[in-house]
């Protein structure tokens, strides 16, 4: 340890850290993440709106409630990986903060950047190894949470 | 009729942002990286449908609860309770993955195309 | 020879000339406030296909830069001493390996450059060598990849977060004289202070390089005043402020009374402008302190603005994988003091 900084102990530092590291601005970062999160859900339900309209149904034939919203998400993530894909995602996200991590976009987004980024060490270990960074855990978690969750449903059932 | 659909919006527009916004306040609070929150909203959507609390914040939130991540735990934990529901026990492994397989699998094709086709790029700032 | 003085501090019998610089930055770092001072542009891509490869495109680059200015033929070179911030320094090892240079790989994290200079000076006063190029280098988006997150994700950083400089630079150390002199090196301890956050990179450091500034002093037995410039690498907002205290604490101050002005500057401070750039609390990487020392602080010295200076490379030492196993960040930090000719 030094001997120099004698005067200096960890928890002095961790204090003195503490006054030193500016803080994010909880209420604007909040603002942002309300709006942008708000409206993406709001896109979501205009989409799902108009496809289920009567009008779209004339035209498509149509779409049982389940598929309609089957086919939101997908639209949904459709947005995210071309958004990622025309580099805007990460400046929307700059602003956003939360308001483009927590919807189904940011997941879409979450598997498109690192596909985009590794494939510079190829496709099967660069693209394909690398595409699950993030969304890896949510499936692993979400899918084991959803097993045990079945299984108590089974038991009480 | 206006007015309903005014209401729906706005329920839309408000618990999506609430669930946006308590991640943000995870965000900037805590040390919590945004991967560590994204298991986090899964998991809890999992566990808040499981005891059937979800099922009112959709209701109110329609796709504002469905799109943010919460929704993705609401549609594992509903897939798996319609499966064991049909075939028993087989349902708890195959029910999950099912009713959100179409989001994941668009995603991974997407991405596969998209890495085909385009460069990723500095950020501006 | 080198002789040692106190317990960490060498000062050169035999004179080490830094003879000649070259940088090339990003367009970031070009339209910073010290935009007009480095030598060339170059986007962060360099038109490779690879982050990586882009920035040993830029440390090749700068060396036949370097190469060029010097008007010596590689054979005259005895040794590169180079690093980076990739895995293994790929960066400084592909962009050389073109060179037909003896070659040695340093890791020193953003101290890197002083490193090679403390190394550099070493070495010439070992008597056997005479000419030896330091050189460091950073790339923005590598970084990012290697110890974020990929470029294109969305995200915000917090206000502590500092931008990896997208940049490469060396530095020509030869006995033969002309241009400013390296008079001693202090070669720092790791120091921690349990810092774990790696968005605060500067608070991770800072401690490292007040030991490091105040073994040098006492090894000499100066006072900060004996300086023109007391010069960080990239401690960037943050952490500058908390080096000044840290100095105050243990009785060195780095305020300048007759100039009202600190003694003390930050490479990473001083490179970006953080409202119009939004670069939060400054620039940081290997190539932060190379390529404004390289520039900027080089020529002020050329210039007579500066007569005596001492260069204090910073680093933080940690991997991906060390933070991930929740590992503290240890800082580093190595001095070098320049006197102009």
């Amino acid at each position: 340890m030094s001997n120099h900084l004698n005067k200096l102990t960890e928890k002095k530092y961790s204090e003195m850290t503490n006054r030193y590291s500016k803080k994010s601005g909880l209420i604007k970062d909040c603002f942002f993440a309300f709006v942008f999160g708000g409206l993406i859900c709001i896109i979501a339900q205009l989409f799902h709106d108009i496809i289920i309209s009567s009008t779209a149904q004339k035209i498509f034939g149509t779409l049982t409630e389940e598929n309609a919203k089957a086919l939101t998400v997908m639209f949904m993530v459709f947005v995210g990986v071309l958004l990622t894909a025309f580099n805007v995602y990460d400046e929307i996200g700059n602003i956003a903060g939360a308001g483009t991590i927590v919807p189904i976009t940011g997941f879409a987004n979450s598997i498109t950047s690192p596909a985009m980024e590794y494939k510079s060490e190829g496709f099967i270990l660069g693209v394909g190894a690398q595409m699950f960074q993030v969304a890896g855990p949510v499936i692993v978690y979400g899918t084991a949470a959803s097993v045990i969750a079945g299984f108590i449903y089974y038991l009480i059932k | 009729m206006t007015v309903d659909i005014f209401l729906k919006y706005l329920g839309v527009f408000a618990v999506g942002g609430i669930l946006c916004t308590i991640a943000q306040i995870l965000l900037d609070k805590t040390k919590l990286t945004s991967a560590r929150i994204l298991v986090l909203y899964v998991v809890s959507g999992v566990v808040l449908t499981a005891v059937g609390i979800y099922d009112y914040v959709v209701k109110i939130g329609s796709f504002g609860a469905t799109i943010p991540l919460l929704g993705f735990g609401y549609s594992l934990c509903k897939g798996v309770f319609k499966a064991v529901d049909e075939f028993g026990f087989r349902g708890i492994f195959t029910g999950g993955l099912a009713d959100v397989a179409s989001g994941i699998v668009t995603a991974i094709l997407l991405a596969l195309i998209a890495s085909l086709i385009s460069k990723p790029k500095s950020k501006k700032q | 020879m080198s002789t040692k003085q106190g317990k960490q501090t060498y000062t050169n019998d035999r004179k080490v000339y830094i003879k000649e610089t070259a940088a090339i930055v990003g367009p970031r770092e070009k339209e910073g406030p010290l935009g007009d001072y480095f030598d060339e542009v170059q986007n962060e891509d360099f038109d490779e296909k690879s982050w990586e490869r882009a920035e040993a495109k830029f440390t090749g680059s700068v060396f036949q830069k370097l190469m060029r200015k010097i008007q010596l033929k590689t054979d005259d070179i005895d040794c590169i001493l180079a690093g980076d911030l990739m895995n293994q320094c790929i960066a400084s090892s592909i962009g050389l390996r073109d060179s037909g240079v003896p070659y040695l790989g340093l890791f020193g994290a953003c101290s890197t450059i002083a490193e090679g200079m403390v190394t550099g000076s070493l070495l010439i006063n070992s008597g056997g060598m005479d000419n030896v190029i330091c050189m460091a280098s950073s790339n923005f988006c590598a970084a990012e990849k290697t110890f974020r997150m990929p470029v294109e994700q969305g995200g915000q950083r917090p206000p502590t977060a500092q931008w990896t400089v997208s940049g490469a630079a060396g530095l020509w150390l030869s006995s033969q004289s002309g241009g400013p002199v390296i008079t001693s090196v202090t070669i720092g301890k790791i120091t921690d202070f349990n810092v774990t956050d790696a968005n605060n990179m500067g608070a991770a450091m800072a401690p490292a390089a007040a030991d490091t500034i105040i073994a040098h002093l006492s090894d000499l037995g100066l006072e900060p005043s004996y300086y023109d410039a007391i010069i960080t690498g990239d401690l960037g907002l943050t952490g500058s402020g908390m080096l000044r205290e840290l100095m105050d604490m243990h009785g060195y101050s780095l305020y300048d009374e007759r100039n009202n002005c600190f003694r003390h500057q930050d490479c990473g401070a001083m490179i970006f402008d953080p409202i119009k750039q939004k670069t939060h609390s400054g620039g940081s990487g290997c190539g932060c302190i190379a390529s404004v020392f390289a520039s900027y602080f080089y020529k002020q010295l050329q210039g007579g603005n500066l007569k005596r200076i001492l260069v204090v490379g910073t680093g933080a030492l940690m991997s991906p994988v060390s933070v991930k196993q929740s590992e503290s960040i240890s800082g580093i930090a190595h001095a070098v003091a320049i006197e102009a000719q």
